[in-house]
């Protein structure tokens, strides 16, 4: 069978604090870069300079983080940044919901893995989304995912794609909204 | 019968174009902002050859790159501005640009302009879209994937969240802002507390709260992990909107406050969790960490490096355990920012610095033209001036420094905005988050400082 999300393996990176946010993970000021020219090398820009485990090891594709990561700004650069790095997965104890949206449209997996069993991983993983379960030297750890993101990682899906063939539903919508609530349509739009 | 529904069920289920089998909907979208960071959801639809799907519907804005001091910047923030022009012009979609009397920050003008309302359902690609929920609308964040499915669509998919209510009882204290309920409930709660909930806010400090406030409550839902922030509308909120330019008129308004009435959440809905804060109990608070979960009342000490998470902001802030936080030195003072720009915030700031001397140089950037004009017609731009303050015009400016205007590194800001992250006003850049009246009271004094001692024979 084929998927569009592939097992990740490797050594995971590490960045073991909480609440790190997308200002962060990318600092404001390489918003305005085109994202053709790679957004790579603006990760975690800013804390490198004064925490060590910041400068990720190159190469790495799966990253394991603290509480919270990528809360704050819903920057979709903050995604960009991580996966023009390389990383395909990130596993934490929890995700800032904008975040690990934005993950998901990225084909970038939010893992969700219980703090204790998170300490508890060693060495090489590899992370199976088929089967929600990071493999490593210390056994098995099973994570958490939304079920629909799981299914749209899987068959990568394109939510443009899907509403598509939504178009019909959408325009009835459109008419019984225009005439049910006038009210809400700008006072200069109405029809 | 029908069952008992929350606020945000009633509003939730009148947009619901249709659902997918595994619980998602897709929901309408009757408003939707776009600022300067919307150029990668543009590229993304002339990228397949999509049109805006609702450019009348689409609503363009430059705020968060808007120069307030004349000229852009440099070359780069110019043409971030100039590009949101060309996509806005492309498609059709009306903008407020620079030089617009409509012009300022996304969450400020579209209750001002009347795009916000109560019972709509409004999206930007930009997490204090949580703001406009004030109004009792959903309103939440999306990125920039999000952003461009909305534009060709005028749609978007969403699972519910689940739902939350934090009731504030009681009355707040003199010198107790909308600001320090939410930096009080997010220091109890974390800044993941609400993390995967739509939160409503009520209780009686909720309901005695102007639409200024709770739009300020509501803007902070997000530094708690909330996506959504709302508050039922009331007379208030009806109020505040009606002749506002792009609300309903006549019969359309009638017909809205009819509907509108009715938009509260049954009482005998239940919720996912509910939360309950004594508003009296509240003292004005500020943060001294880089996570607005790290906030203690003004008159609390600096705490104890006992994580390896307290160690590292305490280094990066450059404090020490046990120093009292009132007393503090600050370098600079900022009065801004979606959360505290509005004509409210800055009749607070000059309540307290009127007929005074600022200590630290300053910069006061109003919410938008609009409050710009009615603070100078009401003598707040002259209060701020006289006090040694920069008045310039409006914009995110130091919220997240993206224009140009950054706190140096290593300097210290009292701040009434919303992030206090590690480089969010500029590297290296040390922030105080706390409400307009306390930010006037460091401008004040130079220090951290409880506002309360100032406001002897004061409004
Ligand atoms: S003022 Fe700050 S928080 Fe508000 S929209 Fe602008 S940058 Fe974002």
């Amino acid at each position: 069978m084929t998927t569009a999300f592939p097992p990740v393996t490797g050594i995971p990176a590490r960045l073991p604090l909480d609440n790190v946010d997308t200002d962060q993970l990318i600092p404001a000021r390489f918003m305005s870069t085109p994202r053709a020219e790679g957004y790579g090398r603006f990760l975690l820009h800013d804390m490198k300079a004064d925490t060590p485990a910041a400068n990720l090891p190159e190469g790495a594709q799966v990253l394991i983080a603290g509480r919270n990561f990528g809360s704050g700004s819903s920057r979709e650069a903050a995604v960009y940044a991580l996966v023009d790095f390389g990383i395909r997965a990130v596993l934490a104890p929890s995700f800032g919901d904008i975040f690990a949206g934005n993950a998901v449209n990225n084909g970038l997996l939010p893992a969700r893995v219980a703090p204790e069993a998170l300490a508890q991983i060693e060495g090489a993983v590899m992370v199976d989304l088929q089967a929600c379960t990071i493999r490593h030297a210390g056994g098995e750890t099973p994570f958490d995912i939304d079920p629909v993101w799981r299914e749209k990682l899987l068959n990568g899906w394109d939510d443009i794609d899907l509403t598509a063939s939504r178009a019909g539903e959408i325009a009835a919508y459109r008419t019984r909204r225009r005439a049910g609530a006038p009210w809400s349509i700008p006072a200069d739009e109405q029809e | 019968m029908t069952l008992p529904r929350t606020l945000f069920d009633k509003v939730w289920a009148a947009h619901v174009v249709t659902s997918r089998a595994d619980g998602t909907d897709l929901l309408w979208v009757d408003r939707h902002f776009v600022h300067e960071g919307s150029h990668h959801a543009f590229r993304k639809i002339s990228e397949r050859g999509l049109a805006v799907a609702e450019p009348g519907l689409t609503f363009g804005v430059t705020d968060h790159y808007a120069p307030t001091r004349g000229a852009p910047a440099n070359d780069e923030i110019a043409g971030m501005i100039r590009r949101l022009s060309a996509n806005t012009g492309t498609h059709g979609v009306r903008h407020f640009a620079m030089g617009d009397p409509r012009q300022g920050i996304v969450h400020v003008i579209g209750p001002e302009q009347g795009l916000t309302l109560p019972g709509l359902l409004i999206v930007c690609g930009d997490s204090h879209t949580s703001t406009h929920g004030a109004f009792g609308a959903i309103a939440f964040g999306i990125g920039a994937t999000e952003v461009a499915h909305v534009l060709a669509t005028q749609t978007i998919w969403q699972k519910r969240p689940r739902s939350m209510r934090i009731t504030f009882t009681g009355r707040l204290s003199p010198g107790v802002t909308p600001k320090d309920m939410a930096l009080a409930w997010i220091a109890r709660l974390g800044a993941d507390g609400a993390r995967g909930h739509a939160i409503e806010y009520a209780g009686d400090a909720v309901r005695a709260l102007s639409m200024e406030g709770r739009l300020t409550l509501c803007n902070m839902s997000i530094e708690g992990g909330g996506r959504f922030g709302m508050v039922a509308p009331d007379e208030t909120t009806f109020a505040y909107a009606e002749g506002r330019a792009y609300a309903p008129k006549g019969a359309d308004w009638d017909r809205a406050v009819a509907y509108w009435a009715a938009l509260r959440t049954d009482d005998s809905a239940t919720f996912d969790r509910e939360e309950v804060i004594d508003a009296a109990a509240i003292a004005p608070t500020v943060t001294w960490g880089t996570s607005p979960e790290q906030a203690l009342p003004i008159n609390a000490a600096i705490p104890a490096a006992t994580t390896d998470q307290i160690a590292d902001a305490l280094a990066y802030m450059g404090l020490t355990a046990g120093q009292p936080l009132d007393g503090l030195p600050v370098d600079q003072v900022f009065i801004g920012s979606c959360t505290n720009a509005r004509i409210e915030d800055l009749r607070a700031a000059a309540a307290i610095l009127r007929g005074r001397k600022a200590r630290v140089p300053g910069l006061v950037s109003p919410g938008s033209e609009a409050v710009r004009r009615q603070a100078e017609a009401e003598g707040l731009a002259q209060v701020f001036t006289e006090a040694g303050l920069d008045w310039v015009a409006s914009g995110c400016s130091m919220c997240v420094g993206m224009n140009g205007d950054i706190v140096a590194p290593g300097k210290r800001c009292a701040s009434t905005t919303n992030r206090n992250f590690k480089g969010r006003q500029g590297p290296g850049a040390r922030t105080h988050l706390m409400s307009p009246a306390m930010v006037a009271a460091a401008a004040v004094t130079g220090t951290l400082t409880d506002v309360r001692k100032l406001m002897e024979g004061r409004a």
